[in-house]
């Protein structure tokens, strides 16, 4: 094997032409892998300083293998990986793992077994004094304070992901990856870690990519929002506009319960199903001057049950989870097909029961997309 | 690097033996090979193996199933005692059936013997393999409408094969090689031709023939094992629950005939005959003696425990993290070369050493070779496993927190999988101590170990002399096969115990 700086010196790590922007933690560009069949495919997306960024997708659309090509566990097919300004890994160059100050947490945290706590989080630190004072810090920081001396497997799991975070954090890495940290746990406790473990990012004002195929995840926690769909990222934006405004159907059915209908433009407004509803969003496909035969995009929560101007429609199904309640409907009037729709109501409304009749509203305004 | 030269050392000699054999011409070789002589000491090294093999797959999958699966009483003591056993050399064993009776010999005897010491072969992955059965698959069984009997052997028994097979074609690759044991009970075998006609003639042709001829039959049934073995994977995760006992009511005491005569003829019988000729014999002079071969014996073995862990280190990292045909093909080589017989393996040192490496023939550093030729296997496997058990995802760990894979070798896998490269050494090392032909053949001239000593005493006759190295050996070795008892779930950590 070439030493590193050897091999990283004889070839320009910042080449002045492809000009990568300066203010970005992290820029890929054009970035290609496969293994039997092709993983990513050309994949761009850009992280600013001091932003957490989701990338959210189904398991095996290529998060982990991105992730691992930006730590420099695996290299590009072809594309371009660059830190901070310079690439990590481009045509003829590639920088070790260990020189790209880029920290991991892994989905186990792959906690050291033999090293104390402390000893885990300052693993990447230079010994002495300093480095004391920063695992007690971050300690502190991810709420384990006094805890250093424990080992390991003294931890519950949701402790061992405190360390894990502590860990990379320590070293005051360029950019921290989190890989499905909270997949692992039990989902009574990964609300309050995941709030934490923001607070904790934010606190150190690092850099951070949290791969996950988990919405509610991506959508509380990131303050960009990527969908990654076959290999490539589809759409990146803040998580209450790529909620309301998707770029396409594919993108709104990934970030949560979706229903689609039929409709008909005429002057900002689509008649549908459910009657006359405003339009907020417009994908460019379905701009003035298309044909007005339109799919609307609707979600379980802009349906109100029992709304004086509203359809008449049948409870087809009844799904109760305490806190809210999914209700199944289907239009009344003949002609609407079998339109399967879908309200979510809160926990003290009432339950309608199956079979029952209700009239069904709009709240707000909804999205539209060409047909197909 | 290491992992090659690994492969080197083990593939050259066997080229020099080959070499030799073919030296004088093919027609010399043919004529050997035809001769009756040959044919017979074929036929009754392949019987011995056979019947042993039989014996042992018997006594092992009976004596499982009794321990695991019965009410039978004492289990627990009966799970450790069974395999104690492995801690007795089968040339110890030989000899102290002879110290009992001088005139036991022949097949029967050498038989019997060979069962006793290598039963465990078949019992410890068996039982094993009994504890890790989901029970839930025999409940599904009973539900599906089978007998107790029909789920045994429609449910249990495949899910046993894989386990009875790799524990029996130890055994059979052993008995093959066996030397010692057979020597001192007079039965004829292949080893035994090797050995005789390599010290009493001038023309060691023969003996390199012979050499050629045991280590293909041994290749042959290494590989019709590997042909045979199901395509199945069985036992995924360990279950967490405990599998059924089956009561015996009546019967639990009768049952016990079984462990017990196995523990009073595989172990009692010698310590009582050694304990009775060491008291009967025993001088300060004979101890003296004891000592000084005792510590030539700790001393080569130290030197092949470090040996192997030399070349172990890379080899399992390289298995265990770096699967390619390479390594794949590295490995297999060193297994294949385990299972040949020592003596073999010692003769082909021999020729090389005499051709290639007169400077060290005869001397330390050719027997620490044979040794790492020999036992390499048990220190890669020791240590492949616990560097497999490290996730690799460790490492990425330390890389990310800026070690170079160098440095995140010694701070994180190494310090994990140091336990594994411990007990690699120390399983070579128990091997070492035990091993006799390679011993006796490569051996600096001078250099007495605990076995060579045992075994000259023995094949005089002189059974006071000899039993106080019987019992140093025994209690070297029992320590680490009472530890590998306890834990050894893995096949692999059983084959140093020979």
């Amino acid at each position: 094997m070439v030493p590193l700086d050897e091999h990283v010196r004889s070839y320009p790590v910042t080449d002045p032409k492809p000009a990568t922007e300066q203010g970005l933690a992290l820029q890929v560009r054009g970035l290609h892998r496969s293994y039997d069949a092709p993983v990513l495919r050309g994949l761009d997306l850009d992280v600013c300083q001091s932003d957490l960024v989701a990338v959210l997708g189904p398991s095996g659309c290529g998060k982990t293998t991105l992730l691992r090509t930006v730590a420099g566990f695996d290299h590009a097919d072809a594309g371009t990986v660059a830190l901070g300004g310079s690439f990590v890994d481009a045509p003829r160059v590639f920088v070790q793992p260990e020189h790209r100050k880029v920290g991991i947490v892994a989905q186990t945290g792959a906690l050291f077994p033999h090293l104390s706590v402390a000893r885990n989080i300052g693993y990447g630190l230079d010994r002495g004094r300093a480095s004391h004072r920063r695992v007690d810090e971050l300690l502190e920081l991810v709420g384990l304070g006094g805890l250093g001396r424990r080992m390991p497997h003294e931890l519950s799991g949701g402790q061992q992901q405190r360390v894990a975070v502590a860990r990379a954090l320590a070293p005051r890495p360029r950019l921290l990856l989190l890989d499905e940290p909270f997949a692992a746990l039990d989902s009574t406790l990964r609300s309050s870690l995941r709030a934490d473990v923001r607070d904790a990012i934010h606190a150190e004002g690092a850099t951070a990519v949290l791969v996950t195929h988990d919405q509610d995840e991506a959508l509380s926690m990131a303050d960009q929002v990527a969908i990654l769909q076959d290999g490539q990222v589809v759409q990146m934006a803040p998580p209450r506009q790529i909620y309301e405004e998707p770029v396409d159907l594919n993108v709104a059915r990934s970030l949560g319960e979706a229903m689609v209908l039929p409709g008909r433009l005429t002057e900002g407004r689509v008649s549908t199903a459910l009657g006359w509803l405003e339009v907020g969003h417009r994908s460019p496909a379905a701009a003035p001057g298309q044909p007005p035969d339109v799919l609307v995009l609707l979600r379980p929560e802009q349906l109100e049950l029992d709304v004086a101007s509203g359809v008449k429609c049948k409870v087809v199904s009844t799904a109760y989870f305490g806190h809210d309640g999914l209700i199944g409907l289907i239009p009344a009037a003949a002609g609407a097909g079998g339109l399967g729709l879908a309200a979510r109501i809160m926990g003290p409304s009432r339950v309608p029961a199956v079979g029952e009749h209700v009239q069904v509203g709009v709240r707000g305004s909804v999205a539209v997309y060409p047909s197909a | 690097m290491p992992s090659l030269a690994a492969a080197g050392l083990t593939l050259l000699p066997l080229g020099y033996l080959a070499r030799r054999a073919t030296e004088q011409g093919w027609p010399v070789v043919t004529d050997l090979l035809g001769r009756q002589r040959t044919l017979e000491l074929l036929g009754r090294s392949l019987l011995l193996a056979a019947t042993v093999t039989l014996a042992c797959i018997v006594v092992g999958v009976a004596l499982a199933w009794l321990i695991v699966r019965t009410d039978l009483p004492f289990r627990r003591t009966w799970a450790v005692v069974a395999a104690l056993p492995l801690a007795v050399p089968s040339y110890v064993a030989a000899f102290s059936w002879l110290a009992v009776d001088p005139g036991f010999e022949g097949f029967w005897a050498a038989a019997m013997v060979l069962t006793l010491c290598s039963y465990p072969y078949v019992y410890l992955p068996v039982a094993a393999a009994l504890q890790r059965i989901d029970p839930a698959l025999e409940e599904v069984s009973r539900s599906q409408g089978l007998s107790a009997l029909g789920t045994f052997v429609r449910v249990q028994l495949p899910q046993l094969r894989f386990a009875a097979t790799s524990g029996a074609l130890l055994v059979a690759t052993y008995t093959l090689s066996e030397f010692g044991a057979v020597s001192l009970l007079r039965y004829d075998t292949v080893t035994r031709g090797i050995y005789t006609s390599y010290r009493a003639s001038f023309d060691r042709t023969p003996a390199a023939v012979y050499g050629c001829l045991l280590a293909a039959v041994t290749a042959l049934i290494v590989f019709a094992e590997y042909r045979t073995r199901g395509r199945g994977r069985y036992f995924g995760n360990a279950p967490s629950r405990r599998p059924v006992v089956l009561r015996l009511r009546a019967w639990r005491w009768l049952a016990v005939a079984l462990p017990l005569t196995l523990a009073a003829l595989a172990l009692a019988v010698p310590a009582m005959a050694t304990v009775y000729w060491s008291a009967k014999g025993s001088s300060s002079a004979v101890w003296d003696e004891v000592i000084t071969a005792g510590w030539t014996s700790l001393r080569f073995a130290l030197y092949a425990g470090v040996a192997c862990a030399f070349f172990a280190i890379p080899l399992g990292v390289l298995a265990a993290r770096h699967r390619s045909w390479l390594s794949g093909l590295i490995e297999q080589v060193t297994w294949v070369v385990h299972s040949l017989p020592g003596l073999v393996i010692a003769l082909s040192l021999v020729f090389f050493g005499i051709r290639l490496a007169n400077p060290i023939y005869q001397q330390t550093p050719m027997l620490i070779i044979a040794y790492v030729v020999l036992f390499l296997p048990l220190a890669v496997g020791a240590i492949r496993a616990s560097v497999a058990q490290s996730s690799p995802g460790l490492e990425e760990a330390a890389r990310s927190l800026g070690d170079s894979a160098r440095t995140a070798m010694r701070r994180i896998t190494l310090p994990l999988a140091l336990p594994g490269i411990g007990a690699g050494t120390a399983l070579v090392m128990l091997a070492t101590v035990k091993e006799l032909p390679a011993t006796i053949l490569l051996r600096p001239t001078g250099a007495d170990t605990l076995a060579t000593q045992l075994w000259t005493a023995t094949s005089v006759g002189r059974f006071a002399e000899a039993a106080p190295y019987a019992a140093a050996i025994v209690l070297v070795a029992a320590i680490p096969t009472l530890a590998i008892s306890r834990w050894s779930r893995s096949t692999s950590t059983l084959e140093a115990t020979q």
